[in-house]
């Protein structure tokens, strides 16, 4: 009962502010699309195939991210930090466990959301993205590990302007470094291995897992999972120790 | 029905409540009066469990306040001293998310919503969102939503900073009158007026310490029921007297404007603490 009232308020406030979210959503990942897809695409083939078709796949995960991310973020710092309405929270008699839960899987339908606007706008690119079930298990399981982080974030971080500090030195070297607009293949040792422990470089080859194994397919779940899992119990634990 | 026992919050160094004893009886219209930086908003706080106590601890009805005890924390209402609403819902959308979290069925929801749109008289802006709304009709939202679950204790805090006026004395009639209804209310206020006009006791906070603890009137006899104001050297005195005539004795051989008047909560407070409210 309680859950659902967390989710029926945030999508009051979505369907509130529905055209200005669905626009915002969609300039990121059509600039995307234009630069590196029609821009640098035409020219570029990556692995045999279109750079555009490539390139769908990563603008997918790390939009998700993105979306995920800031809207809890933003909407718990400001709401613990300027507006106090975090605090109608605290004073109810409500589990803040539930809380937690109901903000990070709204945070969580909102970078689906942006996903599906993206998935919507490459059939006007033509780019022939595959879509089954474990391409969607890899959405699904990007947007609540960053929706997670973006709980704990909030809740963590006391000021505005340190918020942008966070998306600055985390997420926008993640969003151009995690295999999405290149291969990783390409770079150098060290470098690489140190993509490879971040988790929006699984969501991308999770994305692309064209021809992978069996294993190394379940590796990129296993890995976002446990992420998930991380990253809740850090919120779960600030949020339970929050004035 | 409301025990503080030894109540203390420190924040490092910095002492913000210290040693609190107090009891707070069923039905009272209690107000914690102090200036700026004297630990009401914090005792509110420690109360609402908003923040835990460093120190000591509050009772309900017997039993420690806690944060996990949601069934203890059902029983009291909080306003707030920030505007805490949800903007860009409306005031019905705001009432009903309250309704819910505090767990109460559609049908009892819904009838709540309609009474207390009316008695705040907010019904005609129901479905407006609250961010179009003035400083008054958001504070009066948010005493109708810490209502909405009918609390056994409400706890105000400085619920009538920045209104103006007219608004403020509107303010009041609402609070006395869910007073009178059986509510137990627990006001802090700097507003010496505020604290004169509606509690029925008392406590004077200053420095983290209560300093003083009655009902109004016997706060303002305890100083003096007259003041005798006089300008000596460029800086204006006071002395407090029993009766007028006392006082107008005293004025006799004074030379110079003086001033006679009944005190007010304000001179027993600025007596005790050598302070100013708002200072």
């Amino acid at each position: 009962m309680q859950f659902m009232t967390i989710l029926w308020q945030e999508y009051v406030i979505f369907k509130r502010k529905f055209w200005s979210t669905t626009t915002g959503s969609m300039v990121g990942p059509v600039l995307y699309l234009i630069a590196f897809g029609w821009g640098l695409g035409s020219e570029i083939k990556v692995g045999g195939t279109g750079y555009v078709s490539f390139v769908i796949p990563g603008i997918i995960g790390l939009s998700t991210m993105t979306a995920s991310f800031s809207n809890i973020a933003n909407s718990i710092n400001i709401s613990r930090i300027y507006e106090k309405t975090f605090e109608e929270f605290m004073i109810a008699p409500l589990n803040m466990m539930v809380y937690a839960a109901g903000k990070i899987t709204a945070g969580a339908l909102r970078g689906m959301y942006s996903g599906l606007l993206i998935l919507l706008l490459s059939l006007a690119f033509r780019a022939g993205v595959r879509i089954d079930a474990y391409f969607i298990a890899i959405i699904v399981l990007n947007c609540f590990v960053f929706s997670a982080l973006g709980f704990a974030v909030g809740l963590l971080i006391d000021s505005h302007a340190d918020m942008g500090k966070f998306t600055n030195f985390i997420i926008t070297p993640m969003s151009f470094l995690c295999g999405t607009f290149f291969p990783l293949d390409k770079m150098p040792f060290g470098l690489k291995q140190l993509i490879w422990v971040l988790p929006l470089t699984h969501t991308s080859l999770g994305l692309r897992s064209r021809g992978e194994d069996p294993l190394s397919m379940a590796s990129h779940l296993g890995i976002l999972m446990l992420y998930f899992i991380v990253f809740l119990f850090l919120g779960a634990r600030l949020c339970k120790k929050a004035e | 029905m409301l025990v503080f026992e030894n109540l203390t919050k420190k924040y490092g160094d910095i002492t913000a409540v210290d040693n609190l004893n107090l009891k707070i009886e069923e039905g009272e219209f209690f107000g914690l009066l102090g200036p700026n930086g004297a630990g009401k908003t914090t005792t509110i706080r420690m109360l609402s469990t908003l923040t835990p106590p460093t120190g000591g601890s509050i009772s309900m009805d017997g039993r420690k306040m806690d944060r996990n005890l949601t069934e203890l924390k059902a029983k009291i209402g909080v306003v707030p001293q920030h505007m805490n609403l949800e903007g860009e819902m409306t005031a019905w959308q705001n009432l009903e998310l309250h309704g819910r979290l505090y767990g109460l069925r559609k049908e009892l929801r819904r009838k709540r919503i309609d009474e207390l749109l009316q008695f705040t008289d907010l019904s005609g802006r129901a479905h407006e969102p609250v961010k179009n709304f003035s400083g008054g009709m958001k504070r009066k939202l948010m005493i109708a939503r810490a209502l909405m679950h009918a609390p056994r204790i409400l706890l105000l805090d400085e619920p009538t900073v920045g209104l103006d006026a007219a608004v403020r004395r509107k303010m009041w009639d609402l609070m006395k009158e869910l007073n009178k209804n059986g509510l137990t209310v627990l006001l802090t206020t700097h507003y010496i007026e505020e604290a004169e006009v509606l509690c029925t006791r008392v406590g004077l906070m200053n420095g983290g310490r209560l300093v003083e603890l009655d009902t109004p009137k016997r706060l303002i006899e305890k100083t003096g029921k007259f003041v005798l104001e006089y300008f000596d050297h460029g800086t204006t005195r006071t002395s407090f007297f029993n009766s007028r005539q006392e006082a107008i004795e005293s004025a006799a051989g004074m030379e110079g404007s003086v001033n006679i008047r009944p005190a007010n909560l304000e001179d027993t407070f600025i007596k005790l603490t050598n302070r100013k409210v708002g200072d």
